[in-house]
């Protein structure tokens, strides 16, 4: 390898590794902490989700851990995740629109039918397809009512 | 010389009559309609894959909540701001005193009763697909939907858009009667385009505009920038949109990805109204969505 060649793949690599750092890196650690805490969602949803959808076999136990952990995940007091200046308009990579600063009180409501799906999943997963099914239903309208005014479009 | 001039006034003359004349909003008599007869039960089917409720209901209105049609809701744009109207079955806030040839020449021809052009934020420019037959239905189903007396609000629309008349050059560049996607289509894809073409109006947002507020028709469904925001409003050609139809036609039920995110912005709202259809006409659009020419 010449060295002309391989500073041109320092070069390169430098400028990877520069892009890189620029989208996830730089994020501030409480918009990770409050992805992360969707992406946990996320799966735990995806494990009911599955099952009602006919994707997957209705398992009452697995429906009840996955229910357990999406209650447990909406009782994470949010208050550290949610500093100013972490809209969609300030940073790049997240969807946080600036609706959840202008108007906390109605992003603390929608945040709490969350809570409340999430313990009427937890109180029937174990129960049947058909009662965990039922309550499926109101968790994605708390998700959706919530991505509604307050997540971009995506 | 002054002969000339004459010929010329003469023809200017002839060209505002007729430009007056082929922006004249246009309408559909009662003797077109003659001998069509809704039935309400169908009707509400038709009323979901319409998604009236998304722009006419109250924002935050959930469950039977969305059956009043009280409008108000706002819609920025570059034009300026719509706001829909009340079109509850109120006989003087909203449209309880029309008669059903004044409700298909709204959603077809973009014409109110009074005889103004409506904004093409209305989309009559899709409704104009939608069978007659199936707005006798959607019809004889309003008769059935309470009445709201909350008053419509103006549009903030600035000049010169605020010169309704111009919607009529809008109406010569814009409407069509015939479907966009075209070739051999299934009988599955066939209803899946009239679903998403005619009613559900799916490309108002999902095809980019030109400069004067017109869909690209040869960007069909290639995505475009969002109006009420940063961002885009997502391509779901299937080059983009590559999940399975089975996944399509679960997200438009239940709202979750096929990774269990979950749709965010006006999309919710549609999917209130889609989860409303039968299975086999989510799983139409879906088949439909797969059969459009990738971007």
């Amino acid at each position: 390898m010449s060295i002309r060649t391989s500073l041109f793949s320092l070069a390169t690599l430098a400028a990877i590794a520069a892009g890189a750092s620029a989208t996830a890196q730089d994020l501030p650690a409480p918009v990770m902490a409050r992805q992360g805490q969707m992406q946990a969602m996320a799966i735990n949803v995806g494990i009911v989700g599955n099952m009602a959808r006919g994707n997957t076999e209705y398992d009452a136990e697995m429906a009840q851990a996955a229910a357990n952990n999406l209650l447990a995940l909406s009782q994470i007091d949010q208050r550290f995740h949610w500093p100013e200046g972490t809209d969609n308009f300030a940073l790049e990579g997240t969807a946080a629109l600036p609706a959840i600063w202008e108007n906390p009180d109605g992003f603390a409501e929608r945040y709490m039918t969350f809570g409340t799906a999430a313990q009427g999943l937890a109180d029937v997963a174990g129960n049947g397809l058909d009662a965990m099914r039922a309550a499926v239903g109101p968790l994605g309208g708390s998700c959706g009512g919530c991505h509604d005014d307050f997540r971009q479009s995506n | 010389m002054r002969r000339i001039l004459l010929i010329l006034v003469a023809l200017g003359l002839v060209a505002a009559a007729a430009g007056w004349a082929v922006t004249r909003p246009a309408t559909v008599s009662a003797a077109e309609l003659a001998g069509l007869t809704g039935e309400a039960e169908r009707g509400e089917a038709v009323f979901w894959a319409a998604g009236c409720a998304s722009c006419h209901a109250e924002e935050e209105a959930t469950g039977e909540d969305r059956l009043v049609l009280s409008g108000g809701r706002q819609f920025p744009s570059e034009f300026g701001t719509f706001v829909a109207p009340n079109i509850s079955m109120h006989p003087e806030a909203g449209i309880g005193d029309w008669t059903f040839a004044e409700f298909v020449t709204a959603l077809q021809e973009g014409t109110s009763p009074e005889g103004r052009h409506y904004y093409p934020a209305f989309p009559y420019a899709s409704y104009r697909l939608a069978e007659r037959r199936d707005l006798a239905d959607l019809w004889a189903f309003w008769q059935t939907l309470p009445a709201s007396d909350v008053a419509s609000l103006p549009h903030d629309v600035g000049f010169p858009f605020s010169i309704r008349r111009a919607v009529g050059v809008w109406n010569l560049l814009n409407l069509q009667d015939e479907f966009t996607v075209t070739g051999d289509l299934t009988e599955q894809q066939q209803r899946g385009r009239y679903l998403a073409e005619a009613l559900a109006h799916c490309a108002e947002c999902h095809t980019p505009r030109d400069a004067l507020g017109g869909l690209d028709r040869s960007a069909w469904m290639t995505g475009a920038p969002n109006p009420t925001g940063t961002g885009t409003i997502p391509a779901l050609t299937p080059d983009e949109l590559t999940w399975s139809e089975g996944e399509i036609a679960a997200y438009l039920n239940d709202g979750f990805t096929p990774s269990f995110d979950s749709a965010g912005g006006h999309m919710v709202s549609v999917i209130r109204n889609l989860s409303m259809l039968t299975e086999d006409d989510r799983a139409a659009l879906a088949a439909y969505l797969k059969a459009l020419p990738p971007a």
